[in-house]
């Protein structure tokens, strides 16, 4: 009885007691990301000061770092070929986002599908494919404008293609949330189409513009498949941190490296919550979705994006190929030896069981947190100072190389002295890992859907005396249902296809495929690597169809609450 | 007699520089229907919102039912609310809309059933029970959110601007509808509108707001025959309104003539305006009459059953009385633009306010 009253005195009166629920859950999620994201990447940021026995030693390592031009040079690398990706990357993205959403150009849904297929593999996929194509042996190599794909050019090639889907995917949310109403009043006065693009769409697709923009940098900046695989001599941050702790044992090294990334979050985050407090709801209740006239630009729409995902399938298509091929290019008769996996690596298959397991546990277990993490930074009204810090520990881990939180999971987790040290080397960690690590894009598609849900609906609610919880349940979660299953499957296939974080982290007992098939690529094995590439490329393909049938049922649900006739 | 069961007291709400609402007090009698009317921006949905707690006051106090509930969550008040966009869950069926407060309270659910099987009955939209809001017209979304407000037997029903989003002949109904249902089920009921008709027409109490402060407090006929200002006058109805000096003890002077009014307070001398309505304007022979004035008929417009009429003033230049005749009127004298005519109106349905 008295800590019934001393609850509700600290959480204010409400009689379901959702606020106290609420409260408790922000809180419980705020000290997992603390224990899980903010502590391990401190823990990188302080061994950067410290010296091999442990000592403070102030700025001296990254002084030596800088002062090490063999070092230091990929600083200039990493920025030029985040910024080239970039600039390439998004305004392509922006324009096939723009061909889903505000034409009549026919075969959307499948172009949609097959943009998503780069999403389907690990980087490390098609940058080999472009080896394939135009390395050495590639078959395909006189048709490339540069001497050899190794370095920049080759990283640049196989990011766009990586990307291509992430950006395109926030871009379509963004356009698709443009108000129909804007569009008929700009028609009504008289707005020619370039007009409107520039009055209407334009403005009101600018948040996801900037953060796109922003989601593509880090993913460039931090992978480290790609460079690996396709840059040649040509170092960037990701690798060097892989080469100095991996290669070294130079954790200090590798911690410098990882702090010097962590740099754009911090400007990244201050743009989008500046922009955040000027992008109110646009999306009403009585707002209404924008439908496209049929207009000349159709099949000039039609053709670009046929273009792009003809190219997406022909990358795809050379790995899927030469998974197949006995002895690339020589002996191009089809064979499975690629896929015999026990016979060059110990671990053989199982380490695609591990791989399934992983993902399962991630899916069930991050979509609900990731989900409730995003409703409480959107709706909940109390508490901001929780909704600050959990808003910004949920834009924190994409701007954190995987290997950084990787690196800082071992300085943290694996010391003795930290009674958590238990949880390390089992699948319990590595599945911690990763739902935080993918935790940012799933929460940014989840507050922009949250946002598009009015708010009106709560104040109903609270008006009719329901909990917030009943308002979660029956209306946020059921309007809410193809954004869950999109995060569904998009932290299903990452955690097929992740490799940076996870590489610190398994043990012989615990490898994933996509660690098997850098392994397999490492000692010589293209032919495995690309299989076992090829494997999660299949098994992924199968979840998104899920989601898609799955996604295919809900709208249907929704088209029974809009359909006038039915 | 009973305490007020709405009690607003010295309510502010400043939006950073702006002052929404200024040291506004109400109260409302249980069962009343009270609406708050007044041009978009004069605070009525403020007001209406912080009632609610929606939106908390900047100072001030709100007790229903003798209980304060100034700090109180909107959960904990007990009324039930109808927005403008009415806000129905697209998810849920009509009767799930209307379910869903009384799911909210763990009410049985063979009770629960009877009680949206009445509310459904009570708004007439039995047949549409399982039909999605979309699925229904705008009138019978509106029916479905009243519903929806009614179903937990709140002692106090907000709406805001209910039936702005319908057209005209809806209206009108819904209007009506609405009005029965909160006779009959004794609802003490806030309504805010920009619409003075629907204001007037449903109303037990009308409190006429201009720039976040009452401007009237009255009974719709009232207000309409006794406006305390010049804004009151304007805004609600059509008012004839004068530039005219003033005479003391109930006269003023307009151009020529010397007019008897209602009481005033300005100070002899002063500028005043002076304002009656159309239909108090009476067509006659002579100036033996009295209180008449010379008009010349400048404009003619025809409103079915009357005439609309635009009398030009001798000595009062851009002065313009309003007048409306009957059709049989105009058709007897045989009235035309360009004509000249004398015309009276009674002293006391003549408003005088200070100022120009």
């Amino acid at each position: 009885m008295r800590s019934a009253t001393f609850l509700t005195r600290i959480a204010g009166p409400d009689i379901n007691g959702s606020r106290v629920v609420i409260g408790t859950t922000a809180r419980l999620l705020l000290l997992a990301l603390v224990l899980f994201l903010a502590a391990p990447i401190l823990s990188v940021l302080v061994r950067s000061l410290q010296d091999d026995t442990g000592q403070y030693v102030g700025l001296a390592n990254y002084l030596h770092y800088l002062r090490n031009p063999s070092l230091s040079v990929s600083i200039g690398n990493t920025i030029l070929v985040g910024l080239l990706t970039t600039v390439i990357c998004v305004p392509l993205s922006f324009a096939f986002a723009y061909c889903l959403t505000h034409t009549c150009m026919p075969s959307k849904r499948l172009f949609a599908a097959v943009t998503m297929l780069p999403l389907l593999a690990p980087s490390l996929l098609p940058a080999m494919s472009f080896v394939y194509m135009f390395g050495r042996q590639g078959i395909l190599r006189d048709w490339f404008p540069f001497e050899t794909v190794y370095g920049p050019q080759g990283i640049c090639l196989t990011q766009i293609f990586y990307c291509f889907p992430s950006a395109v995917m926030i871009l379509t949310v963004a356009l698709g949330m443009n108000d129909g109403r804007l569009y008929e009043a700009s028609q009504a006065l008289g707005a020619s189409p370039l007009r409107t693009f520039w009055r209407v769409t334009l403005p009101a697709s600018r948040f996801g513009l900037v953060n796109a923009c922003f989601v593509v940098f880090t993913l460039v900046t931090t992978d480290f498949g790609a460079p690996k695989i396709i840059g040649g001599n040509f170092s960037v941050l990701s690798t060097d941190i892989y080469k100095q702790v991996v290669g070294q044992q130079n954790f200090e090294m590798g911690a410098v490296i990882g702090v010097l990334l962590l740099l754009p979050t911090i400007l990244a985050f201050a743009v989008t919550r500046w922009l955040e407090k000027r992008h109110r709801s646009v999306f009403s209740s009585r707002s209404t979705i924008h439908r496209p006239a049929r207009s000349a630009l159709d099949p000039i729409a039609f053709v670009f994006c046929l273009v792009i995902s003809a190219l997406i399938c022909l990358v795809i298509g050379i790995a899927g190929w030469a998974s197949f091929v006995k002895f690339w290019p020589y002996d191009l008769s089809l064979s499975l030896n690629g896929y015999m996996f026990q016979d060059v690596d110990l671990n053989g298959w199982s380490s695609y069981v591990n791989s399934l397991e992983l993902s399962l546990l991630v899916t069930v277990v991050g979509t609900v947190v990731i989900f409730i993490g995003a409703y409480i930074v959107e709706k909940h009204e109390h508490a901001w100072l929780t909704r600050f810090a959990l808003q910004f520990l949920a834009m924190l881990p994409i701007a954190t190389p995987g290997l950084i939180l990787g690196l800082g999971y071992i300085i943290f987790f694996n010391d003795p002295a930290n009674p958590l040290s238990a949880l390390f080397g089992g699948i319990t960690i590595m599945a911690v890992n990763t739902i935080v690590h993918f935790y940012t894009v799933p929460h940014i598609t989840a507050v922009t859907a949250l946002k598009k849900i009015d708010r009106e609906f709560d104040l109903v609610s609270d008006s009719l005396r329901a909990s917030r919880l009943m308002a979660f349940r029956r209306v946020t979660v059921p309007l809410s249902g193809s954004t869950i299953a999109d995060i569904a499957s998009f932290l299903f296939v990452n955690t097929m296809t992740t490799v940076a974080a996870l590489i610190f982290l398994y043990t012989s007992d615990t490898k994933t495929a996509a660690i098997a098939a850098i392994n397999m690529d490492d000692s010589g094995m293209p032919a495995s690597a690309i299989a076992m590439g090829m494997m999660i490329f299949y098994t992924s393909a199968i979840a998104r169809l899920l989601h898609l049938g799955v996604v295919r049922l809900l709208d249907r649900r929704i088209q029974r609450w809009r359909d006038p006739s039915s | 007699m009973a305490a007020p069961y709405l009690e607003i007291s010295h309510l502010s709400k400043v939006f950073s520089s702006f002052r929404a609402v200024n040291d506004f007090s109400l109260n409302v009698n249980k069962g009343e229907l009270v609406s708050l009317l007044g041009p978009s921006g004069c605070g009525k949905t403020t007001l209406l919102r912080a009632v609610a707690g929606l939106d908390r006051q900047t100072s001030g106090e709100i007790r229903i039912a003798g209980r304060d509930v100034s700090n109180t969550p909107a959960s904990k008040r007990n009324f039930g609310i109808l927005f403008q966009s009415y806000a129905l869950f697209p998810n849920l069926s009509a009767a799930d809309n209307i379910a869903y407060g009384l799911v909210a309270r763990r009410t049985p659910r063979t009770a629960i059933e009877k009680r949206v099987s009445e509310l459904l009955d009570l708004v007439d939209l039995q047949s549409q029970r399982n039909k999605y809001p979309a699925q229904l017209s705008g009138g019978q979304q509106q029916r479905v959110a009243l519903a929806r407000a009614l179903a937990t037997s709140p002692e106090l029903l907000l709406l805001d601007e209910p039936l702005s989003a319908l057209d005209a002949q809806v209206r009108v109904y819904l209007r009506d509808e609405i009005r029965s249902l909160q006779r009959r089920l004794d609802i003490t009921t806030v309504l805010v509108t920009h619409d003075q008709e629907e204001a007037l027409a449903i109303s037990d109490t009308v409190v006429l707001m201009n720039k976040g402060s009452i401007e009237q407090i009255g009974a719709p006929d009232t207000l309409y025959a006794q406006p305390a200002s010049r804004f009151a006058a304007t805004f609600i109805g059509t008012s004839s309104a004068l530039p005219a000096t003033a005479l003391g003890s109930g006269t003023v002077r307009l151009g020529e003539h010397v007019l008897k009014t209602r009481p005033y307070d300005a100070p002899s001398a002063s500028s005043v305006t002076i304002c009656f309505r159309p239909e108090d304007v009476r067509l006659v022979d002579t100036a033996d009459d009295g209180n008449t004035i010379q008009t010349r008929v400048a404009r003619l417009s025809f409103h079915g059953a009357s005439w609309r009429c635009g009398l030009a003033l001798t000595g009062v230049p851009d002065a313009v009385v309003h007048a409306d005749f009957t059709a049989a009127t105009v058709r007897d004298t045989a009235l035309a633009e360009g004509a000249a005519v004398r015309v009276a109106v009674d002293p006391d349905r003549i408003s005088v306010f200070a100022g120009s």
